[in-house]
C-alpha cells in the first residue's frame, strides 16, 4: 500500500505501524504517529494501516 | 532555591541543546555551565536520534524536551505526549508559537494546552510572555512554573521589559519563575537573577558565541553573580549623589 512516512510518499509492504518501523529500519528510541495521533509503543502492533495514512516516526533531536 | 514541581535545581541554569558547532562543544559547554538540565526536541528520524539521546544521557542532567514549533493545541498536545514516551519524563516545555517573526506564544492556546497536559499528567512548564493575567490563568490551569520570555527566542536582546518582569516576580512572589529566551550577555542574565528571578534558560546565546564553552561559564558565573546580589538585599538607586566618605572630621585647609 501507499502511505506518507514523515512527509515522503511511500510504497510499503507492512500492515501495522509494528511491522512499517521493522520494515524501513527504525531500530531506536523513536514515537510514533498516525494521522495526527499519537500512538503508544504499546499500541503499535494491533495498529493496522491503511491506503494513504500519513505516518510520523520522531526521535530526539537538539531543541532549545 | 524553589524546587521545580518538587526537583530541586543543583544551579540556576537551564540550557538548550541545539545550534552548537558540535557534540564536543555541546559538552563542553554543559561542563562549564554547570547547568543541570538540558532542553530538547522530538524531530522525524533521520539516523541521528539514537546517538544524540545516548550523548544527552551521558551529560547526566534532568532532560525538559519542549514542544517547539507547534502552532496549534493538538500539535503541541500530540508532541508532548510522544515526548514523554521517548525521554521518559513528565516534563514539558510548553511552546505555543503565535507569530512567526517574534515566535511571540500564541497564550490563548497555550492555557488550553496547559490545562489539557496537567489533567494528562504532565509537569508543563510554560513558555509565555511576561502577561499576569496569562500567568494567573496558567496557574489555575495546574501550572507550577512559569517561564515568561525575556525577548524574543534567539534576538539576544535581554530583558525587554523590565517593567513588567518586576512585576510578573512581585505577583507571583512563592511561584518558580524562569527567564526563558531572549538571553544574548552574561549580564541579562546576571539581571534577571538580580530581580529576583529564580532560574534563567538560554541556548542560542552560548552556542552560537565564538566560544560556547567559556560563554557557558561566563553565564554561570553572571547567574551565580545575580542570585548573591538578590539575596544580599541592594541599595535602591538614587538620583542624587551621597558621599561615602564621613564629611565629619574632614580638614579646613582651603
Amino acid at each position: 500500500m501507499k502511505i506518507v512516512l514523515n512527509g515522503a510518499p511511500q510504497e510499503v509492504r507492512a500492515q501495522t505501524l509494528s511491522e512499517l518501523l521493522e520494515e524501513c529500519g527504525f531500530s531506536g528510541r523513536v514515537a510514533t504517529a498516525v494521522n495526527e495521533e499519537f500512538v503508544p509503543s504499546s499500541l503499535r502492533i494491533g495498529q493496522a494501516l491503511n491506503d494513504g495514512d500519513r505516518v510520523e516516526v520522531l526521535s530526539p533531536m537538539q531543541g532549545g | 532555591m524553589k524546587t521545580l514541581y518538587g526537583t530541586e535545581l543543583p544551579n540556576p541554569l537551564m540550557l538548550g541543546t541545539a545550534q552548537y558547532p558540535s557534540p564536543a562543544i555541546l559538552e563542553q559547554a554543559f561542563r562549564e555551565s554547570g547547568a543541570g538540565v538540558a532542553t530538547v526536541s522530538l524531530r522525524r528520524e533521520s539516523g541521528a536520534g539514537e546517538t544524540f539521546w545516548r550523548m544527552i544521557r551521558d551529560l547526566g542532567v534532568l532532560v525538559l524536551p519542549n514542544t517547539a514549533g507547534c502552532h496549534t493545541v493538538k500539535e503541541a498536545v500530540n508532541t508532548a505526549l510522544m515526548a514523554r514516551e521517548v525521554f521518559n519524563t513528565k516534563w514539558i516545555k510548553l511552546e505555543l508559537i503565535g507569530h512567526t517573526d517574534s515566535l511571540q506564544p500564541d497564550v490563548f492556546q497555550l492555557v488550553e494546552a496547559a490545562r489539557i497536559l496537567t489533567e494528562d499528567g504532565f509537569e508543563v512548564f510554560p513558555y509565555t510572555t511576561d502577561d499576569l493575567i496569562v500567568g494567573e490563568r496558567l496557574l489555575t490551569a495546574g501550572c507550577e512554573v512559569l517561564m515568561p520570555w525575556g525577548a524574543p527566542i534567539g534576538s539576544g536582546r535581554g530583558l525587554n521589559n523590565e517593567y513588567a518582569l518586576r512585576a510578573m516576580r512581585a505577583e507571583f512572589p512563592d511561584i518558580p519563575l524562569v527567564i526563558d529566551a531572549g538571553i544574548g550577555l552574561p549580564s541579562h542574565a546576571a539581571r534577571a537573577m538580580e530581580l529576583g528571578y529564580d532560574a534563567v534558560l538560554l541556548n542560542t546565546a552560548v552556542a552560537r558565541a565564538g566560544d560556547p564553552a567559556a560563554m557557558a561559564r561566563a553565564m554561570k558565573l553572571a547567574i551565580e553573580a545575580g542570585q548573591l546580589a538578590c539575596q544580599a538585599d541592594p541599595i535602591e538607586a538614587r538620583d542624587m549623589a551621597e558621599p561615602s566618605t564621613p564629611v565629619i572630621g574632614k580638614a579646613f585647609l582651603s
